[in-house]
C-alpha cells in the first residue's frame, strides 16, 4: 500500500494551485457568473498552454498519456479554487468517451483538438425524465440511409453553448431492457435542427435544453458500436462521477481552511469562536468527511487505472461526497454566521456548488441504490 | 498510489486465513458474541473457553503472529502491515487475539524499555503467555487522565502502589496491570506520572467485578493497598508516564478488529437477502437498501483509516490525528451497525442468547448494548474531535 502523491502529482498539484490562484481568482469566478458565456477564453488558452485539456490523451494525439489518478489531482484543483468553464465536460464528457469508444480515425480526427485547447466538447445525455440511467434515454435516432435522424430533447447539458461537438446518446432500437438499444453519436453543434435553450440554474454553470429536431448525423459519426452505448456511458458516468468527487473534495477543503482561519480569527464573548468546542466539533466532523471522501475518491480513481471495475467504487465516493460536500458547506455558514450569507463572501460560491455536484452524475440518493446494487441486494 | 496489499503480503494473508480458518471451533460462531467496536463481550467468553483461548494465544506466539511489527533484533519482523493482516483475520472469524499485550505493552517496550525489561518481557508477550489489563482511568480520571490519584512512591527498590482504578477490562482473567500512577504528585500534571507494571497476583490487589449494560461481566475496579512493585518494572524514564501513554495510543489502534467490521456488514447483507419479511425479502425494502449501502460506505471509510494508520507506522511516521480520526470513526460506526442490525431485525432484534429464536445467536441484542461503551471508552467521540481540532486544525484551547 502507499497513500502518497508520486514526486510528478506533487508538482502537478502544486503548479495547478499556483497557476489557479494567479489566472482564476474569484474576481473572476464572480464575473464570469454575470457574463453570458460563463467562459473565458484567455484562461482557456493559457490552461492549454500548460497541458491541461490533454492530460489524459494519449501522447500520439498530442497528449500526455497521464493517468486518471493525475486528472482526478488536477480537479481536486480546481474544486479547491473553483474554475468556470467547460474544462470538465470537454475533457471528461468528450476526451474520456472518445479515448474508450472511439474509431482510430476518430480518435486521430478529435482527441489532438481537445487536447490543443481547440475543441469544446459535451454530452448530452440526460432528459426530461432526469435521470442517470439507461432507462431515462428516449431521444430518438432513426436511420435513413447513410445517415441517422435524432429527434428528441436533452436536458441538463452543460456548456453546449460552446461545444463544437455533442456526444449524444439515443435510442436506435426499442427493447424490453433499457440498457439494450442505445447508440452514441456525435454530434456537430452546427448541425441545422438544433437548438439550444439556456437554464438559469443555482450554480451559475451553463446547462442547456437542447432540442434536436430531426438533426442528420453521418452514419461515420456513431461513436462506438449501434445499440451498444450503454456500456460506454456506463463507463463515462462512472469516470465522471469520480471526477465530479474530486472538485466536490477541493471545494470541501477549501471550505475547511476558510472556516478554520475565520474561527481563529473571529472574536466573540472576547476569545476566538476556534475555541469553543461547539465550533471546533463542527471543524473536526467536516475534517473526518474529508478524510472518507479523500480515501473514497482516491480508491475508485486507483481502481480505474488499475482497469479494474470500479463502479462500486465509485458510487460509494459520489454517495458520500455529495452529502459530505453539502453537510460541510451548511457547517460552513454556521461558523461564519451572517458575513457568509451574503453575495460578496466567498461561501455562497462553494454552497451552490457543492447541491449541484451533488445532483450531477446521480445524487447521494441514487448512488446509495446503486451501492446496495453493488452489495448483491 | 497503491491500495493493495504487494504479492507477498496476499501470500502472507493466504497462510494466515489458512490457519485460523483451520483453528475455529466448530460450534464457535454459536458461541462468541463479539461485536466490531465495542469493548464488553470478551472477557466472560475467555474464562468459559479459557483453555483454548491460551492454547491459541501460544499457537500465535510459536509463529511469530503476536510480534510482526517489532524490529527482528526482538523476534519480530518490521512490518505493522503484516501484523495488521493477522489481526484484520483473526477479529474477521472472532478469534482471540494478542489484546492490550501485543497492541500496548509489547510495542511500548519496544521503543523506551531498557534492554533489561525487553529480554524479560518481550519473549513472553511476543509468545502469548504474558497478558496485560490497561490500568488508567479512575473515577475521577476518564477523559481527563492528568486528574489520577493511584500513587506509586518509590521505597528503595521498589514502588509502593495505592489507589483505585475502573473500568479495568479483564482485571479479573489478566495478571498484569499496564498502570499509569502519580510518581511526583507535586509536579506539573504531565510531569507527574510514570507507567509501571504491576503483577496484580501481589499481595493487595483487591479486583470487583462491575457488570456492563449488557449483563457481562469485563470491567472491574481494582484497589491497590501498599502494593509493591520491583522497579525493573518501570517502563521507560520515570515521570514520563504520560509520554509513554501517549506513544502507546498509536500502536493501540492497531488492534481495533478490522475483519469483524467486514464480517458484520457481511452478514446483515445475507441476512438481508435471505430473510422474507412480509411476503418480500427485506432486501427489496428501499430503507434496508440505502441503510446497508450506508454503512457499506462508512466500513470501506472505517478501513481507509486503518491502512492508512498501518501503513504510516511502518514509514515510522506518528499516525496521531489519523489515530483519532480512526478511534471516532470506528466506535461510533460499531454503534451505528449495532442500530442498523436493530432495524433490519426488527422484532428478532431484541432477543438475547440462548433463544432458538435468536438470529446470530443474540449477537445483535447485546451489540446493540456492548457496542454504547465503544465511543467513550479510550478517550470519547468529543475528546477525539478535540484532538481534531485542537492539534490537527491548530484551533485554539476551550
Amino acid at each position: 500500500m502507499d497513500f502518497e502523491l508520486s514526486e510528478e502529482q506533487k508538482i502537478l498539484k502544486k503548479t495547478a494551485r499556483d497557476f489557479l490562484k494567479k489566472e482564476c481568482p474569484k474576481e473572476l469566478v464572480r464575473g464570469l457568473e454575470e457574463t453570458e458565456t460563463g467562459h473565458s477564453p484567455e484562461l482557456w488558452r493559457k490552461m492549454a498552454e500548460l497541458g491541461w485539456m490533454g492530460l489524459i490523451v494519449p501522447e500520439e494525439y498530442g497528449g500526455s498519456g497521464f493517468s486518471f489518478m493525475d486528472l482526478v489531482i488536477l480537479l481536486e484543483e480546481m474544486g479547491c479554487n473553483i474554475c468556470p468553464g467547460p474544462f470538465f465536460s470537454t475533457v471528461i464528457l468528450g476526451a474520456l468517451p472518445l479515448m474508450t469508444a472511439g474509431s482510430p480515425d476518430q480518435q486521430a480526427a478529435y482527441l489532438p483538438g481537445i487536447a490543443g485547447g481547440e475543441a469544446i466538447w459535451t454530452l448530452a445525455l440526460t432528459e426530461p425524465a432526469g435521470r442517470y440511467d439507461a432507462s431515462g434515454i428516449r431521444l430518438r435516432a432513426v436511420q435513413e440511409g447513410d445517415e441517422y435522424l435524432l429527434s428528441g430533447t436533452k436536458l441538463f447539458v452543460p456548456d453546449a453553448h460552446l461545444a463544437q461537438y455533442i456526444i449524444c446518446a439515443a435510442r436506435t432500437t426499442d427493447s424490453p431492457e433499457p440498457e439494450e438499444g442505445l447508440t452514441l453519436f456525435i454530434v456537430d453543434a452546427q448541425a441545422p435542427g438544433l437548438s439550444l435553450t439556456p437554464l438559469k440554474t443555482l450554480a451559475r454553470d451553463r446547462q442547456f435544453d437542447v432540442l434536436f429536431n430531426r438533426v442528420r448525423v453521418p452514419k461515420a459519426s456513431v461513436l462506438g458500436k449501434v445499440d451498444k452505448g450503454w456500456p460506454v456511458l456506463k463507463d463515462i458516468l462512472d469516470k465522471a462521477a469520480v471526477a465530479k468527487c474530486a472538485e466536490m473534495l477541493g471545494g470541501s477543503q477549501a471550505v475547511l481552511d476558510l472556516a478554520v482561519q475565520y474561527s481563529k480569527e473571529r472574536t466573540q464573548f472576547e476569545r476566538p469562536i476556534g475555541s469553543f468546542q461547539a465550533v471546533q466539533h463542527h471543524l473536526a466532523n467536516m475534517w473526518m468527511d474529508i478524510f472518507a471522501v479523500g480515501h473514497l475518491t482516491y480508491k475508485a480513481a486507483w481502481m480505474i487505472d488499475q482497469g479494474r471495475p470500479a463502479g462500486q467504487e465509485a458510487a460509494m465516493a459520489k454517495a458520500k461526497a455529495g452529502e459530505a460536500y453539502r453537510r460541510i458547506t451548511i457547517l460552513g455558514h454556521q461558523i461564519f454566521g451572517g458575513i457568509g450569507f451574503t453575495m460578496e463572501h466567498d461561501m455562497h460560491l462553494y454552497h451552490r456548488r457543492s447541491a449541484a455536484e451533488d445532483l450531477a452524475f446521480g445524487p447521494s440518493g441514487f448512488q446509495l441504490e446503486q451501492t446496495a446494487q453493488g452489495l448483491g441486494l | 498510489m497503491n491500495f493493495d496489499f504487494t504479492d507477498e503480503e496476499k501470500k502472507f494473508r493466504e497462510e494466515v486465513e489458512e490457519f485460523v480458518k483451520s483453528q475455529v471451533p466448530p460450534d464457535w460462531d454459536d458461541k462468541v458474541v463479539y461485536w466490531p467496536g465495542g469493548y464488553g463481550t470478551n472477557p466472560e467468553m475467555e474464562i468459559e473457553y479459557q483453555d483454548f483461548c491460551k492454547d491459541f494465544l501460544k499457537k500465535l506466539g510459536q509463529k511469530g503472529w503476536m510480534s510482526l511489527g517489532w524490529p527482528e533484533k526482538y523476534g519480530g519482523r518490521n512490518s505493522w502491515m503484516k501484523q495488521a493482516i493477522v489481526n484484520d483475520v483473526l477479529s474477521y472469524y472472532r478469534m482471540p487475539a494478542g489484546g492490550i499485550a501485543a497492541s500496548i505493552s509489547g510495542p511500548s517496550i519496544v521503543v523506551v524499555g531498557s534492554e533489561e525489561m525487553k529480554q524479560e518481557w518481550l519473549p513472553k508477550i511476543a509468545g502469548g503467555e504474558a497478558g496485560f489489563w490497561l490500568a488508567y482511568s479512575e473515577p475521577n480520571a476518564g477523559s481527563d487522565l492528568g486528574s489520577i490519584k493511584t500513587t506509586a512512591v518509590e521505597d528503595g527498590d521498589e514502588f509502593v502502589v495505592n489507589g483505585q482504578k475502573i473500568w479495568s477490562s479483564g482485571a479479573h482473567v489478566t495478571r498484569y496491570a499496564w498502570m499509569l500512577a502519580k510518581t511526583d504528585p507535586k509536579a506539573r500534571k504531565h510531569q507527574s506520572a510514570s507507567l509501571i507494571i504491576v503483577d496484580c497476583e501481589s499481595p493487595g490487589v483487591t479486583v470487583r467485578p462491575i457488570i456492563n449494560i449488557a449483563g457481562k461481566h469485563s470491567f472491574n475496579e481494582v484497589y491497590f493497598d501498599d502494593v509493591r512493585v520491583p522497579k525493573k518494572n518501570l517502563v521507560g524514564e520515570l515521570h514520563k508516564g504520560f509520554y509513554n501513554v501517549m506513544l502507546a495510543l498509536q500502536f493501540e489502534r492497531l488492534a481495533v478488529g478490522s475483519g469483524l467490521f467486514r464480517r458484520v456488514l457481511e452478514e446483515l447483507v445475507d441476512y438481508a437477502k435471505t430473510t422474507v419479511n412480509n411476503g418480500k425479502p427485506l432486501a427489496k425494502d428501499p430503507e434496508v437498501r440505502r441503510k446497508l449501502a450506508s454503512i457499506a460506505i462508512e466500513v470501506e471509510v472505517f478501513l481507509g483509516f486503518y491502512w492508512r494508520s498501518v501503513w504510516m507506522l511502518d514509514r515510522g511516521q506518528v499516525p496521531e490525528l489519523e489515530a483519532s480520526g480512526l478511534k471516532l470513526c470506528f466506535t461510533e460506526l460499531g454503534r451505528n451497525m449495532a442500530g442498523l442490525a436493530m432495524d433490519i431485525l426488527g422484532l428478532y432484534g431484541q432477543l438475547d442468547q440462548g433463544s432458538k429464536w435468536a438470529p446470530f445467536n443474540g449477537r445483535v441484542c447485546l451489540g446493540y448494548l456492548d457496542s454504547i461503551s465503544g465511543p467513550i471508552g479510550a478517550g470519547t467521540s468529543e475528546v477525539q474531535r478535540n484532538i481534531i481540532a485542537t492539534r490537527g486544525l491548530g484551533l485554539p484551547r476551550g
